[in-house]
């Protein structure tokens, strides 16, 4: 059965339509990856689910509930915590004060504490009274993945959390998901980098213009289908 | 020793002002909303001080207890029904709302109270003084000016050592990713108000007793 579903989802800004009809299942403790071009949609489809876009209720559902409707914060209290694309951090909180705040809306015991954060990401707690701004790109994206884990959710939303980091950086950051996935959180990752998405995730869905492209079990899917889904081309042998 | 006692008087003084702005900057800093009634409702709260004092012949502290939380429910209700819908991009609606506040609650008052200046009593109070060395200060001024610092020091204390202030300080950076959080904006705007409004209260007392007031004397 799965935990989190969307059917059908549709989402417009204004009169700019960004998802037509997307249907993607995250069941309990799997890990999935979105990927897809630049504006095929994929932080608009975060954005439903973490309710920031209000969407048709019965076009999300989470435990069978309808919850397309609800807002951010009803959203989080059901266990979906999101780590925004850009990390989002806030400018006028210290990096502790910023994980303490990912609990602010639920607070639920479970293997998440600062102390287990500062575990995962021992560089937090060496800055935890800086400004989060004065950290670098990667460690805040640490505090921002942290910040999501506070709360101790079921499904944690991820971002594009490679976004302008260097590749040691990036390789540091995805060694945590080990653990993410051992407290048996389910886990959606946005990411551009395809052989890291693939890595991470048991399923991916390749996103188009609003649309699922393609479908499958990380370990088959051939380089060519994903290369015509990302696309929407054959693949001609560019690099 | 008159310069020391002028001195002495300006700086007790400015502590009135001080918690005349306590509550204007709380609401600036968390939402960008400039209050153009606050001088109103500090008004409006001596008014409720007064009517309390003279109706059930209470102390004007003990009115003013009283006071607080009606001001705060009124604060936190027009933030919450009101001023919450003007809050955007544009800074002209709130200010545009703000203003027409203060004329209903100047004309308001008016209707209710006439145009007669006012004066709250607070008794013996109003003339004791003390000696410091080779000033006298009055005990009001004194109380106004240490009320100022307390005020400030707990709002202080309440926005960077509480979890409430923190998730005031993250609403004012950024409302939308404060929502994931479980934050919602709207109700930290409402609260950000309501608090404002006991600090007016506080500031209403020591104005109204400190000097005449009437239903106009907000925006001065
Ligand atoms: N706030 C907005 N207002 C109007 N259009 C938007 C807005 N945000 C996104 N869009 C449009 O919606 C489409 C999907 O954008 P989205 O951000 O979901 O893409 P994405 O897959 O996350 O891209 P990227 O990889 O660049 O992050 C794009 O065409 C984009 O221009
Ligand atoms: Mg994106």
């Amino acid at each position: 059965m799965a935990l989190l579903e969307t059917r059908g989802l549709t989402a417009a800004y204004g009169d700019f339509q960004a998802l037509f009809g997307v249907d993607i299942t995250v069941g309990a403790g799997e890990t999935i990856a979105i990927i897809g071009a630049n504006g095929a949609g994929k932080t608009t489809l975060m954005r439903s689910i973490s309710g920031v876009l209000a969407n048709a209720p019965a076009s999300i559902l989470y435990r069978d509930e309808p919850i397309g409707a609800l807002l951010a914060p009803d959203i989080l209290s059901r266990g979906i915590a999101m780590v925004p694309e850009g990390r989002k951090l806030f400018p006028s909180l210290s990096v502790e004060e910023n994980l303490q705040i990912g609990k602010y809306g639920r607070k639920v015991d479970g293997p998440w504490t600062l102390d287990s954060i500062f575990a995962l990401f021992p560089i937090l707690k060496e800055r935890r009274n800086n400004p989060a701004t004065a950290l670098s790109g990667g460690q805040q994206q640490m505090v921002a993945i942290g910040r999501g884990l506070m709360s101790n959710p079921e499904v944690l939303l991820c971002d594009e959390i490679s976004l302008g980091l260097a590749p040691v950086v990036v390789r540091d950051i995805y060694a945590a998901f080990p653990s993410i996935r051992e407290t048996g959180a389910s886990i959606v990752i946005v990411e551009q980098d395809i052989a890291q998405a693939l890595k991470v995730a048991d399923r991916v869905y390749c996103m188009m213009e609003g649309r699922v492209t393609l479908t499958g079990r990380s370990s088959d899917l051939s380089r060519d289908d994903i290369h015509k889904a990302y696309f929407g081309t054959e693949h001609h042998e560019l690099a | 020793m008159n310069w020391l006692d002028t001195i002495l008087q300006g700086v007790l003084l400015g502590g009135l002002y001080a918690l005349f702005a306590a509550g204007l900057s709380l609401v600036f800093g968390i939402m960008r909303l400039v209050n153009l009634a606050h001088g109103d409702m500090i008004v409006l709260a001596a008014f409720l001080i007064l009517v309390l004092v003279t109706t059930l012949g209470l102390n004007p502290f003990i009115a003013a207890l009283i006071a607080m939380p009606l001001m705060f429910a009124i604060g936190w209700a027009l933030q919450y029904f009101l001023l919450n819908r003007t809050l955007g991009k544009d800074i002209l609606p709130p200010l545009l709302v703000t203003f027409g506040l203060s004329i209903v609650i100047q004309n308001g008052l008016l209707e209710s109270f006439s145009a007669d200046s006012r004066r709250v009593f607070a008794g013996s109070l109003e003339s004791a003084s003390v000696n410091l060395g080779p000033v006298t200060a009055g005990i009001m001024p004194l109380m106004t000016f240490f009320s100022a610092v307390t005020v400030i020091v707990c709002l202080n204390q309440l926005i960077y050592r509480t979890s409430v202030g923190r998730a005031f300080r993250a609403t004012s950076d950024d409302p939308v990713t404060a929502g994931l959080m479980g934050i919602r904006p709207q109700r930290i705007f409402a609260m950000a108000t309501g608090l404002a409004m006991v600090v007016v209260t506080i500031a209403a007392l020591y104005l109204g007793t400190r000097a005449n007031f009437d239903p106009t004397s907000g925006p001065s």
